[in-house]
Order: structure tokens, then sequence, then C-alpha cells
């Protein structure tokens, strides 16, 4: 705490009257650090920016009055982010993380101007001295679904919904091909692009045509739960994306597989405080509790769930990783060699599908 | 009892007393609802109106800020003038970003001083079009350019979002919904270093001279004036109708697109999914807040842009959701429409009391 002080007192001194006053008071009562959070959309979206609000109400929760916190939520990922994000650095937010890929530039700028603020930003690039980037292995929990899903079809037809064709969803795309080509080689993946991250009416759409086509498990890499809502009504099943959405479809939510941003801030808001913080790319999955499996539907069999919490065991300890070779590409092409791993950042610049699925990547 | 009556003449004091009036009304409404809150409205109201301008470079944001919206009004109070209701800047706006970007996009190697004027124009052309296709709707079928304007914008926001999904998608961008950044010659030049104010603000200025004279010390200002007030009497004076209403909407929709043109050569760089949020729609209450008035349009806009800015800082200083700012807007618009009626009309107790003068304060 007294270096935290120090710290602060010598900030103060540099940036002026203002800020010295601020850390002298400081003396007396405890001072709470103060952490910003930039969402791209509402915090009521039940999705993405909801799971990080969800984190940053457990880092309150967490800290009580030793931090203190502050959103700014639908901020447009055009002109207007990177005042909210200086604003945020301006009036003494000590790290700030931005959540949403369109942020990575404006990020990256205030960073600059700002070298004693820290600054996270989920799912970028970009790195800089005080700026860090964070992302979940999302495919961990795709892999565990794909096993599901793939003991549960009884058509062996699987729905695939599909935001955009970008690396991380063709990836996860692929994750569950992987699964199936190992739990159920004669299932088969439909996939439906909506174009939106978050769009009800589409993804609704999408879950209806593939359910008229025999699909009888749906996948999202969407973050609305209208999928779930239409295989609840037509009797099939469907897996949540993002945050846990076993309400939405009491009898066809399979499992959701979460993304929970509770360990990352906490353990973030503390590396901070103990000034051990530092500017990294920082890739979590199942292992750190990044990517959570909450709860399993009492329709599957219990041998399954037995099965998919081994896989979710194995993938923690680090003895399961779908992304080894020998992996060919849906035209036959080795791209991977035997026994060859794929780093996360090769798995971060995919652009091609696994061995299996018969479709074309949009372009 | 009191009763409205028509004044029989426009009250030109009230006309300009309107504004002022709607502004403190919402002020007022302000205070009832942060006290109601528990929030200190005097704190509040600092925060939301004066601690967004209270740097420089505050100031200078708020006239980042102010430029699309100030375009895009100026060009909307010609139209509104005539009485054609162009509700469709949004979307002019939105296809002047997308066709001056397109150009922007081919040019990206391209260097000289002809590229930028080329990519303006090139915007410029793109409102017009959209704006071009309702008036010739209106001219020739009749159709209502209230509806035909709305929606449009529906159109070229989804054009925009079918190019930077498709075709314009940048390369080398891992299929993010994104174009490439624009080459440096097709960018704005900054007006003052270090800041973001780019030469669109010194367009924008010279657009409100521009309308300014047109509109008050040209014939053709005088006939879209005549023609606003009495279509009847413009038509026996023997100006031509078909054609103040394509110059109207062409001159609205060219400078549309000039405000879209210069969010993108300006603060954003590339076309994106959400090139505006709302500008074009802002505009509106903007032209009518501004009286149709080239300088009282300026004054609307800076309060407009401080809207915005104090919204961001109040979720930031006073925890605060963004619905703040949309009901503000809504507030001062509402009280604006509301103490309209009393240009035209005024309160009278009605039975044997003597009408008391004081009451026309009440507006």
């Amino acid at each position: 705490m007294n270096r935290r002080h120090f710290n602060k007192l010598l900030a103060g001194i540099a940036t002026g009257a203002l800020a010295a006053t601020f850390s002298i008071s400081s003396a007396f009562a405890a001072d709470p650090l103060k952490v910003g959070f930039v969402y791209v959309g509402p915090i009521g979206d039940h999705g993405w920016s909801y799971q990080h609000d969800q984190g940053r109400l457990s880092a309150e929760e967490y800290f009580g009055d030793k931090i203190e916190t502050t959103y700014v939520e639908n901020v447009a990922e055009g002109a207007d982010a990177e005042r909210v994000i200086r604003n945020l650095a301006k009036s003494g937010h000590e790290l700030i993380f931005t959540t949403s890929f369109g942020f990575m530039n404006p990020t990256l700028k205030v960073a600059k101007q700002f070298p004693k603020v820290k600054f996270e930003h989920a799912t970028g690039y970009k790195l800089s001295k005080n700026m860090g980037t964070y992302v979940s292995k999302t495919f961990e929990g795709r892999y565990v679904a794909g096993y599901v899903a793939a003991e549960m079809t009884e058509t062996n037809k699987i729905g695939y919904i599909a935001s955009f064709p970008i690396p991380e969803v063709i990836r996860d795309i692929n994750t569950v091909q992987l699964a199936l080509n190992k739990y159920n080689p004669e299932a088969e993946l439909k996939i439906i692009w909506v174009n939106s991250w978050f769009d009800p009416g589409k993804e609704a759409d999408a879950a209806n045509a593939m359910m008229d086509q025999g699909v009888d498990v749906i996948l999202q890499h969407t973050d609305s739960p209208a999928a779930m809502q239409a295989a609840e009504r037509r009797g099939k099943y469907a897996v949540g994306q993002a945050s846990d959405m076993s309400s939405f479809g009491p009898n066809a939510h399979l499992l959701s597989v979460i993304d929970e941003w509770s360990p990352h801030y906490i353990h973030q808001i503390q590396a901070v405080m103990d000034g051990t913080w530092e500017s990294k790319a920082m890739v979590e999955g199942m292992k750190e509790g990044a990517i959570v499996v909450p709860s399993f539907n009492s329709a599957i069999p219990a041998d399954v769930v037995a099965n998919a919490e081994q896989i979710i065991a194995d993938i923690k300890s680090g003895s399961l990783y779908p992304w080894v070779g020998p992996l060919k590409d849906n035209k036959g092409e080795l791209k991977v060699a035997e026994g060859v791993a794929l780093t996360f950042h090769e798995l971060e610049q995919m652009d091609w599908y696994v061995e299996g699925i018969n479709a074309e990547i949009p372009k | 009892m009191i009763k409205l009556e028509p004044r029989g003449e426009r009250s030109k004091a009230m006309a300009y007393a309107s504004p002022v009036f709607a502004f403190l009304l919402t002020v007022l409404t302000g205070v009832i609802l942060f006290s109601s809150l528990g929030i200190n409205p005097w704190h509040a109201l600092v925060t939301l109106f004066y601690t967004p301008i209270s740097d420089v470079y505050g100031l200078t944001e708020l006239a980042v800020k102010a430029t699309p919206i100030l375009i895009c009004a100026i060009g909307l109070s010609v139209v509104f003038k005539a009485q054609i209701w162009n509700i469709g800047a949004e979307g002019q706006l939105l296809m002047g970003a997308l066709t001056g970007g397109v150009v922007a996009l081919q040019l990206i190697d391209a260097e000289g001083f002809w590229v930028l004027p080329l990519v303006m124009i090139s915007g410029v052309l793109g409102g017009m079009l959209w704006s071009g296709i309702a008036a010739f709707l209106k001219v020739h079928f009749n159709s209502n350019e209230i509806l035909t304007t709305i929606m449009m914008n529906y159109i070229a926001l989804n054009i925009l979002l079918w190019g930077v999904h498709g075709p314009l998608k940048d390369p080398q961008g891992f299929n993010f919904p994104e174009s490439a950044m624009f080459g440096d010659s097709a960018l704005m030049p900054i007006l003052i270093e270090g800041t973001r104010v780019h030469f669109g603000l010194a367009l924008a200025l010279l657009a409100v001279v521009a309308i300014w004279v047109l509109m008050s010390h040209s014939f053709i200002g005088f006939q879209i004036r005549v023609i606003g007030m009495d279509h009847g009497a413009a038509r026996l004076s023997g100006f031509k109708g078909k054609h103040l209403t394509y110059l109207t909407m062409l001159i609205s929709g060219g400078l549309a697109g000039l405000a879209g043109i210069s969010e993108v050569a300006g603060p954003i760089g590339q076309l994106i999914p959400s090139v505006s949020p709302g500008y074009g729609y802002a505009a509106i209450i903007v032209a009518f807040l501004g009286r149709l008035n080239p300088f009282g349009i300026v004054l609307a806009t800076f309060l407009m842009g401080l809207l915005y800015m104090g919204g961001e800082m109040a979720q930031i200083e006073l925890g605060l959701p963004l619905a703040l700012t949309n009901l503000f807007q809504g507030m001062l618009l509402f009280y604006l429409l509301a103490c309209d009626v009393f240009i035209n009309f005024r309160l009278r107790w009605s039975g044997p009391r003597k009408p008391a003068s004081a009451l026309r304060t009440e507006g």
C-alpha cells in the first residue's frame, strides 16, 4: 500500500496541483483504485457486454471499497471511442479495459498519451508498453459442445449459427468439426452466416431454417438467445453462448459455454495494486477459469456427462489439445504435419476449414 | 380557465425565445430528475454542460463532434424552409461516406493534392444521389418524402454494411468487417496540431456562411422561403416548384454526404460499420432548435454536441446510464415543440377577468 501511495504522490506532483491534492487527501482515507470499462453494447444485451459487466461487478464485490469502477456503455467503435477512453484516463482511472475489437486503435492512441495509465484491450492484437491484450480460448468450450452434440444428435445434422468469417469464428467452427471427426464422423455440420453478433431476428430465422433441414442440435457463435428459444419451441437441442442461457430453453439447453471474465479482471486489478502489472498478450481458457461450462441438461445420459467432464479435466490439465496434426483442410491438403501443435497465434489467423466441413468460407 | 388563442401574427420575440425556454425547461426537469435520483443537481449539470469543455482538449473535441452535425443541419435548414421534410440526412450521410470512401480506397497509394478534393466531391455526389432519388419520387410520383427518405436511410445503412462485410473489407484485416485505412493524401488535414480538429470544421463554417448568403441574399433563397410559406402564391408568382424541390433536396443531400465523407476521411480514417451514431437524426433536432437560421444552428449544434459529450461524462463521473443523453435530447425537442405553440398562439384567461399579460412568460 505504501508504495502505491508513494507512486501516486509522484504522479500527482508530475501531473499538477489537482492530482496532488487528491493523493494527499488519499493519505487519510483508503484510496480506491479507479478502474474503467468501455463496452460496445448496452450492459443489458445478455451477451458480450453483459458478461464483461458481470466481471466488473464481481471485481467490485471482491475488492470492496479498495476499488472504484466506472463503465461507459454503448460506445460506438467510431470517432467517439477515443474521447471516451481519453476521458477515463484523464479522470484518474489507473486501469482501463476496452472490451471490443473496434477499440484497438483508439486504445493504442490514448495509451501513448497516458504512459502512467494501464490499458487492456480485449480480442485485439496490438500491444504497447502500457497496453496489454486479453482474449479467451473459446474453442476449448466449443470442443466440449462439439462432443456433446456428437452424442446427442439423432439426425446426424448439427447446425452452427456463425457471425462473421473472422479467424476466431472459423477456428471455433473447425474445433467443433474436430470433435465430430473424433466422436461421430457421420455427423454433418450445417453453417449459416448471419453477419451480426447480435440479431435475434436473423438468428431465429437461421435456427428455424436449420431445423427445417433436419438439424436437431444447434450451436451458435452469436450472442442472442433466439436460437435457444426456437429450439425449445420445436423440441430440439441447443448450446448456449457467452452467458448462461438455460433459462431461455429449459429443455433445449444442453449446456452453455460461458465467457467468465471475473478471474481476469480480479487478477489484473490485483496486479496493478501490487505494482506487478505488465503489458502482455494474455490468453486464458478453462484452466484459468475464463471458459466455464456450469451445468449439463439432465436429459444427457450420465456417461456422456462423465465423458464431457473428463474432456474438460483433460483440457485443463493440458493432456487434451485438439489442434495437433495431422490435420487436413476440407480440400484434402495437409495443413498441420503429424505431431505439430498449432500455437494460439497461428489459430488467430485461421482462414481454412478442416476436413469434414462441406462448405466454403465466405469471402 | 386558460385558453389558447391565435395571435393572428407570428410572434417574432417568441420565435427567438422559444429555444431558450425549451433549454431552461429541460434543465429544470433535469434538476428535478437528478434530485429525485439523489444526485446533487448542480454537480450533475456541471458534469453535463461544463466538464466536457473545461479544457482546451474538450473544446476541440466538441468541434470534432459538432462538425458532422453542423454540416447536416445547415443543409436541412434549406430544405425545411421550403417545407420539404427530408428525414434522410442519416442515409445521405452514409452514402456520402460510402461513395467517398470507395474512391479513397482506390487511391490508397496515390499521392497528390487532387486526391482529397476528388474524395470529397465523390462523397457530396453520393449524398446528392441519395436525396435526388427521393426528390425524383416526390416530383414525378408525388411520393411522400418523409416516408421515402426514412426508408432510404435503412437501404443506405445496409449497402454500407454489405460493403464493409464484403467487397470493401481490408484484404489484410483477417476478415474483420472494416476497410483498409485510407491513404494519407485522402485524409482531412488537421487544423490544430495535437488535436482531432480537421478541415471538415472549416468546410462546415463555410457552408454556414454560404447557406446564409443563399437564403438571405439571393433570389433563389427568396423563392425557397416563399414556396415554404405559401405554395400557391409561389406558383402564381411563376416559381418552379419542381426545380426548387430538386435544388433544396440536392443541397441538403450533398451537404449530408459531405458530413459523411468528412467523418470517414477525418477522425475515423476508414470505412467501418458504425460510421454515424445518428448524426443525421440529431441534425433534424438541431435544425429546428436553431430556428432554421444559420447562426442559430451553429449554437444549437454546439449544444447538441455538448449533450453527447456530457452524456459520456455523466457515465464516467456520476455512473448514470447512457439513456440520460437520449432523455435530455428528447426533452429538448419536446419542450421546443411545446414552446413553439406560443409563436402562433397565446394564453388567455377566458371569462370575465382581464387577460394578464404576465401569462406570456408561461411559454
